[in-house]
Order: C-alpha cells, then structure tokens, then sequence
C-alpha cells in the first residue's frame, strides 16, 4: 500500500468518467516484498538439497570411490591426528583420526551408506506395512479400524530405544535387529496417516463414483484412494529419513545398534565421548553430520509438503 | 466518531447520495503462473440506501473487488496495485492498516457466502457479538457489551436474542447463523455493507427470507448494500442497480428494471437468456458457448469477443469504453447503442 | 404407462444416534428418510424436490445401492436391487450410473479422464482395449468433447467440461437409469444452460430415464417430468410437473414456490407464509412433519397425515385434503 499524504480528496468525479489518480505502475511493481519466513516456504531449499545429496546420497553410493583408506582398521602409528588445518594435521586426514588412527572423514562416508541402508529399508518396510494397514482400517471401518487404530496407538507409544534394548539384550546387535526394531516404531505413523487420509478419501464424490461404476475395494483402494495419499506419505517418508538417521545413531550410541567396528555416526560419537576434551573432532564431525542432514531433510520435506500440495498448485 | 449500535450515531448520509466511491480498481495476483488480473480497472459507486448487486460468473473478479473494498485480499499473492476506494472522503487505500482496523467493522463491513467459516467454532454467539464491539471499544463494562449485543441480535430479528447469546454456532442452522454474521456486521450501523453471496449457503426457503431482512436492516439504517452474487434471482429479488463483470471489468451497469428489460451488453443479454425459469417450461435454453478467457492472458479487445455472436472486428482490436446509453445506464460494448440482441 | 422402469417403496433409512462423543449407546434414531416410495417410467425424469436435510440425497444413495435400506425396497425391472450378486449385480452396475453435483470432487484426480470414462465398462465387462478406446472416444464427442481430452487430466477442464466428462463416464455403459445429485448445481450460470440441454438431449437420443435430485425448481421444471416434493424424510405430493408447478396443493410445495427468487424485478413478490427453519431431525414434530411451520397448522395435523389422489396422478400428504374428498 503506498502511504501517500492524502490531500482530502473532497470532489471526487462520479461514474466513469474520472482519469486514475492514484496509480502505482502495476506492471513495474511486484508483490510486495515478503518477511524470509514467508518466502521461505515457496523457493526450492536448494541449501538443503546440497546438503542431502553431498553429505548422504552421493558418500553412500560411491564410498569406496572417494576414499583411499579403510573405514575398519586403522594404522595405529595414525592414532588422534587432529583435522588438517589444525597443528599437527595432515591432509591425507583432512578431519583427523580416531584412537584407533581410522580416517574420520572415511568413516563418515561409509557411516552415510549405513544411515542411507537403514532409513531406506526400515522406511519401505513401515511405509508398506503402514500404508496397506491404515488403507484397510480407513476403508472397511468396523472390526478392522477398531483392532488396527489399538495397534497403532499401542506401537506409537512404545519407548524405541527401551524396545531396542530389549530386543538387543535378547538377541544381541545386528544389522536386521536394528532395522526390524526400528520399522516397529515407525509403521505406526504411516498407518495412522493414511488411515486418516483414506477415510476423508473414501467420503469424496469420485469413491462413490467409481462405488457406483462398480469397482470392488480393491480396484478402489489402488486406484483411487492410494494414488490420492501417495503425496502425503512421500513427504512423511521424507520426514522419517531425518527421524530413522537420529534413532539409528541414538541406539548406536548407546550400543544396542549397529555393533563395532562399522562407522555408524552413532557409534562414532559414542567413541568419541571419553576424548571430547583432548580430541574432541572424533565426535564433533559426525554429529554435525547427523544434524546438517536431518536439519535439511526436515527442511525438504516441508518444502515438499508444500510443493505437492494441490491448493497451492491450484491456478488463480 | 462514536459508533453506538442503538442510537446509530454514524453520520447517516441521506439516501442516494453516493457513500463509497471505486475509481479504477486494479486487483492482481501474483502466481507462479504470471500475473492474474482478477480485478482489472473497476469503477463503481455505492449511494446511501441503495443495494448494487454486483453480478458475474466464477473467475469474473467480483469476489476479489469485494476483498480489496475492505483491504483483505488474501496475502501474499493478490496486491491491489492501483485504483481508489472512497468512503466518507477518506481513500482507504492511503489508510494505515492501522486506520484500517478502525474503518472496518464500523463504516464498512462484509458479510461471507458460508456462515460456517464466518463463525469460530468454540466461541459463543455473545463472545463473539462482543469481541466485535470490543475491537472499537476497548473498555466497555460486560453489561454494556451485553446489552449492545442483544440490540444487535434484535436488529437482524434473532428470537430470544438473550437465550442465543449462550449458543454455540453448531448449535444454529444456517439462516439463523447467518443472521448472527449480519448482527455483528451491523453492530456499529456501519454506513457500507459488503455481502459476498450470502444467501448462496442457505436453503431455498431461507433465502428468501434472509435477503428481505437485508432489505429490512436498510430501511431502518440506510445502510448502502453491494451485494455480490452470481444469480440473477436474487438481483431481481433485492437490487436497486446492478453492475455486471466479466473477466475483470464492469461490462453494464444501470438500474435493474433497466438491465432486465433492456440490456445493452450482449453478455448481460445471454446471462439473462440462459437462466431456466420455474413459471414456465423453456422449449430449450439459450446457452453461452465456450468459457471465459484466462485472467493470465487476456485479449486486447473485448474480452467476451469469442462467445459472442454479434461480435465485429473492431471487437477484437480495441477494448470498448462505457458507453453512456442514459444517465445511469451505461455498457462497454462497441455495439450497445444499436443492441442487435434487441431485434428478435 | 406400463409397469416402470424402477420402483421404490416404502423406503426407510434410520440412522443411528449415541449417546457422548465416543460411541457411547445408542440413544435414538435419526429417520433420514422415512416411508418414501415412488416409481421412475422407462425414459422419463422424475425429480426429488427438497430442502438441505430432507433426505433426497440418502434417497439416491439406496437407489444406487450404496446404502442398504433400513426398510423398504428397491426394484429394477423387478428385481430387488439390494438383493443383487455377481453377475445379477454387474448387471445392475451397467444399468444405474449416477453424476454428482462437485464436478470438482467426482473425477478422480489422478486418473487420466480416458481411464475414468472407461472405469464403469472395464470393471464390469471383459472388453478389449482398443474397442474401449474407441467407445471412450464416441462418449466424449456426445458429450460435445474431443476425444483427445481424454488423455489429459481433470484438472486441466473447467468445471462445465468436467461435469460432461463425469456424464461420459455415466453413459458409457448405456445405463437406463441415471442418477443425477445436483448435476448443474455447482456450475456458474451460462454452462447450467449447456449442461442442462445436453441432459435432455441425451434421454431424447438414448431413452434413459433420470432421477433427477434437486432444490431449484428451476432446473426442474426444466428438466423433470414428474415431481416428488421431500420435506424431511417424507415425500409430501407428488404429480406431474405442470401439476406440481401449476397447481401446487401442500402448504409446504407452496411455501417452495413462494420462496423462490423472482424472474424479474417487477415479479410480484408474495408474502412469505413459511415461518421459521426445520426443526432437528433428532426431534421431528409428530405427525405431519411440517405442522411447526404451516400457514394452515391444525388440531388434527399431530396425526400422520393421510395420503390423497386429489388429481389423476397427484397425491397430496395433507389434512387440508382428507381422503375420499371427491371421487377418484
């Protein structure tokens, strides 16, 4: 709005005759400028996007390309070099070594590979146990609804990283043991949103429809409800990647996860925890890899909730 | 200025002359898309105690015009970008959003199509009657609250307005939380009233019933009424005058028996032609081909030049001016003074 | 007119109320829809006239089959609907198709308007791909598309060429009765009158008969041959559509008219007689429903009204007109 001294503007030309007065260049001027936080969500994080393919995807494919040394042993003469640019550092170890002179910046590209194996097994396995779940209960109501939404409510309630421990304890740390313990904690949010989001579907005018045309719930449910959710369980799936990464490095740290010698950054903060005074680098670089990356996946993700969402697709 | 809902202290301008005056208004949204000009150089005027009926289909920008009237287009894309808005001599585009604040509510209001959003579901009918004179003044007591909200209730004909206080909105039907909306938009006696289809939510016997009580609130007011709504029904039921758009401009404007009887706008003549009508059975409807263009990419002549049938080729190139046909009526069409939709 | 095409009787929908917010007992019943019968002739439009709330559109959903009557029956070509299976219900499926009023909520949003044109043949019938092809392509000219448009998608159509898509879909299998909920109601004003010719000219052209559901008497006298007046869950008169519009006889069916917008500015407006708005349908008045807004309320009105012939083919649900009045 132009805050223009308005000289009281006492006869004013009725009909249609009057010439513009006031008159701002439309065509010149462009919306007005918006606070960060708002534009924020219309422009592509491309920070985060960086981040993501540069700290996670790209390490994780191509790990034994980038690096020259071996992630599992070290060579003790190599023990707690500081990063390069420090004194004492060396650029054949650009972020240092470990007590056991394994290469840091090594260790946390094939960290990434065990960050990007465990979020995306444990997403597609919650992200289809949940999905066909909250599609049944969300269609069919009755019996089905009541005993999925209990199971729901129950496994959204359990404590992860007790469970882990139990089951650790039990059966002891693996690769499978990590990645079932944390499915369990997370299908539970996919079935509940896609429960909710069938059951809006189900009520809309093109179910009936096709109710009407005769198809069978199967037919319904793939086809017109499942393509109409797909949006919103891409982004939580997006979203869970950051939570998958944090709870894996969490049960790591705590040694009911990936068992040593294999990079987890979890477990490589953990090893880091006794030295954090005189060689602190060991668990500073992958803890700010865990939070460079999950901070910008959660940025994505709601960027992309944004994106996919048909309202704000929608023309005019 | 002290507005009091049972004295009507707000200067009342007598009847007929004019209250609210828009001189080229110009209304765009700024998408990914491109520019939208959904409200693209309008002007109109409102007089005291009179009701104009803006008339007009989906996408025709009547509804965006009656947004930027009160300076609530929805941010950030819509901007109004030129124009003026003259009520009570002041331009309310030159206010302060500040100023605003004190102008909405009391000089001008606005009535929505769904009273279902109008209404905060948790708050009573009385918290939110009050929260609306409280926003003017601040430090009345709850009695006098109280009691200006029960006057405001009677206005618009609410029965047992002291039990309705207490109401919940889901506890109403649709006519009387409608009726609770035109409460709270009359409460200060304000001198404007926008009301954007607020009768397109309500049942056939509701209405009609509602849109006499605005003609009703406007007897005993004077209040100047622009009612926006794309039914020519409800023109014919409370308009005095009538503006018509299409795609962003006022194509006809002129006093209702006018319009009806002798349209000077070929679009306003289809429109008219293509209602179905219950008093008798049409052989067949008159119906307007094609759809209106896209506000992103608008034509440089007329804008309806490509579903009209008496289109000619100076239509095409060069955007008519209003046409004054009489002193009130007036059409932008390169072929309003000879109408040959008239010879039938 | 020989025997109809689909009769309905004694059709009765109640739905359950609870007590609290989270499905404590039940403590009564809703009668959406209570006692509703009527017929549709082969070829001919009947429309369910009412109110928001009268249960015109549950009507529809039983007649469609997407709701099991709490009582009552339907019957297509003497068959009961609801008791349909397999290919008895495949059957049922190709010979009722239905357009909703939101040509914004009824497509699939997606699936290209191809596969939703096709969706009622392919689900019910073993077609081959390219006769599909060709039928989707024959639908969407009748319906005055391309058939191109049938590999975009349904948002890319406006909202008058969206609900001539959902009609394609209806009539593909050559349906003989088609339900439409509000089909223009949506619409603006200028493609209400395409929409409308398009839907006379196809059950001119193809003979199928339309149950049309709908609040503006408008479209329905346009459209409609014979008329059933709804008033919260009771069918109050029915007639032919000139009987109806002409010479409407229930308070109720008057009040409609009343309330209608006039046609021109100079329409003489009547007084409106009707008071007041339905009560809850929890708690319907006893007797004749519409006793608590009747110009013409009476003592005996508690009662349930008797249903009267008060013309050839025109009953009236009132006590204003008892039984045996004249001679059949």
């Amino acid at each position: 709005m132009s805050v223009r001294d308005s000289a009281p503007p006492a006869a004013t030309d009725p009909g249609n005759a009057g010439p513009p007065i006031t008159d701002l260049e439309p065509d010149l001027v462009a919306p007005r400028r918006k606070s960060w936080w708002r534009r924020r969500s219309n422009r592509v994080p491309w920070l985060s996007i960086f981040i993501v393919v540069f700290v996670l995807l790209l390490p994780a494919l191509l790990a034994n390309l980038i690096t020259v040394h071996d992630p599992l042993r070290g060579v003790l003469g190599d023990r707690l070099i500081p990063p390069a640019w420090l004194e004492g550092g060396t650029w054949s170890h650009p972020l240092g070594t470990d007590k056991l002179g394994r290469d840091i910046l090594t260790r946390i590209i094939y960290g990434a590979r065990i960050s990007l194996t465990v979020s995306s097994l444990t997403i597609l396995i919650g992200a289809v146990v949940g999905s066909t779940l909250g599609l049944l209960a969300g269609y069919f109501g009755g019996w089905i609804d009541r005993v999925i939404s209990w199971m729901i409510d129950t496994f959204l309630s359990l404590p992860a990283v007790l469970l882990a421990l139990v089951v650790v304890s039990v059966i002891g740390p693996s690769f499978v043991t990590i990645v079932v313990v944390i499915a369990i904690t997370i299908w539970a949010s996919f079935a509940r949103l896609v429960r909710g989001e069938t059951l809006s579907v189900r009520e809309t005018e093109y179910v009936a429809k096709a109710r009407v045309a005769g198809a069978g719930a199967g037919r319904i449910l793939l086809r017109h409800v499942l393509p109409n959710v797909a949006n919103t369980l891409i982004v939580l799936a997006t979203l869970q990647v950051g939570v998958v990464i944090l709870e894996e490095s969490s049960l790591s740290f705590i040694g009911a996860g990936i068992p040593r010698p294999n990079p987890s950054w979890g477990v490589m903060v953990a090893d880091g925890r006794d030295q954090i005074l005189t060689a602190w680098w060991i668990s500073f670089f992958p803890g700010l890899a865990i939070l460079l990356v999950v901070l910008s996946l959660n940025i994505f993700g709601d960027w992309l909730r944004d994106f996919l969402d048909p309202k704000m697709r929608q023309r005019g | 200025m002290t507005g009091h809902p049972a004295t009507g202290m707000n200067g009342q301008v007598p009847k007929g002359s004019p209250v609210l005056e828009v001189t080229n208004l110009r209304t765009y949204l700024y998408t990914r898309w491109g520019v939208t000009k959904a409200v693209d150089g309008v002007t109109l005027q409102l007089n005291a105690g009179e009701t104009l009926g803006v008339v007009g289909e989906s996408g025709s920008g009547k509804s965006m015009l009656a947004l930027s009237l009160v300076r609530l287009t929805p941010e950030p894309a819509a901007r109004i970008v030129g124009g003026k808005v003259v009520l009570n001599g002041r331009d309310l585009l030159s206010l302060s959003d500040r100023q605003m604040r004190g102008v909405r509510g009391r000089e001008i209001s606005m009535i929505l199509q769904d009273p279902q959003q109008s209404l905060n579901p948790v708050f009573t009918v009385g918290n939110q009657i009050e929260e609306a004179i409280r926003v003017h003044d601040r430090d009345i007591g709850h009695a006098e609250a109280r009691d200006r909200s029960i006057a405001s209730l009677k206005t618009v004909r609410v029965p047992a307005p002291e039990r309705r206080l207490s109401s919940f909105p889901h506890q109403l039907s649709g006519g009387m939380k409608q009726r609770i909306v035109g409460a709270i938009a009359m409460a200060y006696r304000p001198q404007v009233l926008i009301a954007d289809e607020p009768t397109t939510a309500l049942d056939v016997t509701i209405q009609a019933q509602f849109l006499r009580l605005l003609k009703d609130l406007q007897q005993r007011t004077g209040v100047g009424i622009m009612l926006i709504t794309h039914d020519f029904g409800v023109v014919a039921e409370a308009c005095d005058r009538v503006a018509v758009m299409y795609a962003g401009r006022v194509v006809e404007q002129g006093p209702v028996e006018e319009i009806f009887d002798r349209p000077q706008h070929p679009y306003t003549r289809a429109l008219l032609d293509s209602r179905p009508r219950a008093d008798l059975r049409a052989s067949r409807l008159k119906s307007i081909d094609g759809s209106p263009p896209s506000l992103n990419n608008l034509p440089v002549g007329c804008r309806f030049v490509d579903r009209c049938t008496f289109a000619i080729d100076r239509c095409s190139v060069e955007y008519p001016p209003a046409f004054q046909l009489n002193e009130v009526h007036s059409a932008a069409c390169w072929r309003a003074k000879e109408a040959p939709w008239e010879t039938r | 007119m020989g025997d109809p095409l689909m009769v309905a009787s004694g059709l009765s929908m109640h739905f359950p109320v609870s007590s609290g917010r989270y499905g404590g007992r039940t403590i009564g019943h809703v009668r959406a829809v209570d006692d509703v019968s009527f017929s549709i002739d082969r070829g001919k439009t009947l429309a369910l006239v009412g109110e928001s709330g009268c249960g015109k559109t549950t009507t529809a959903r039983m007649v469609l089959r997407l709701r099991k009557p709490t009582e009552g029956t339907v019957h297509l070509d003497n068959r009961n609907v609801h008791e349909l299976s397999g290919s008895d219900l495949k059957w049922f499926r190709m010979s009722v198709q239905a357009v909703f009023q939101d040509p914004w909520a009824s497509l699939s949003p997606r699936m290209r308007v191809r596969d939703i044109v096709a969706e009622p043949l392919v689900v019910n019938r073993n077609i081959p791909r390219s006769e599909v092809h060709d039928r989707v392509g024959v639908m969407l000219q009748k319906v005055g598309m391309e058939s191109w448009h049938g590999d975009l998608f349904p948002h890319e159509f406006s909202g008058g060429q969206r609900q001539r898509i959902a009609l394609a879909s209806a009539l593909i299998t050559e349906p003989r009765l088609l339900v439409l909920d509000e089909p223009v109601s949506a619409l603006d004003v200028s493609v209400q009158a395409q929409v409308m010719n398009l839907l006379r000219d196809i059950q001119t052209d193809l003979g199928t008969a339309f149950l049309l559901i709908s609040h503006d008497l408008a479209t329905v006298r346009y459209v409609a041959d014979h008329v059933a007046i709804m008033y919260m869950g009771r069918i109050v008169e029915t007639g032919a559509v000139e009987q109806i519009f002409e010479a409407p006889r229930h308070p109720y069916t008057k009040g409609l008219f009343d309330s209608a917008l006039p046609v021109h500015p100079r329409q003489r407006r009547p007084e409106l007689e009707i008071k007041g708005e339905m009560p809850s349908p929890l708690d319907p008045p006893s007797g004749c429903r519409f006793r608590t807004r009747c110009p013409h309320v009476m003592e005996v009105c508690d009662q349930v009204p008797p249903t009267t012939e008060v013309e050839a083919g025109h009953n009236v649900s009132c006590h204003l007109f008892p039984t045996r009045i004249g001679t059949g």
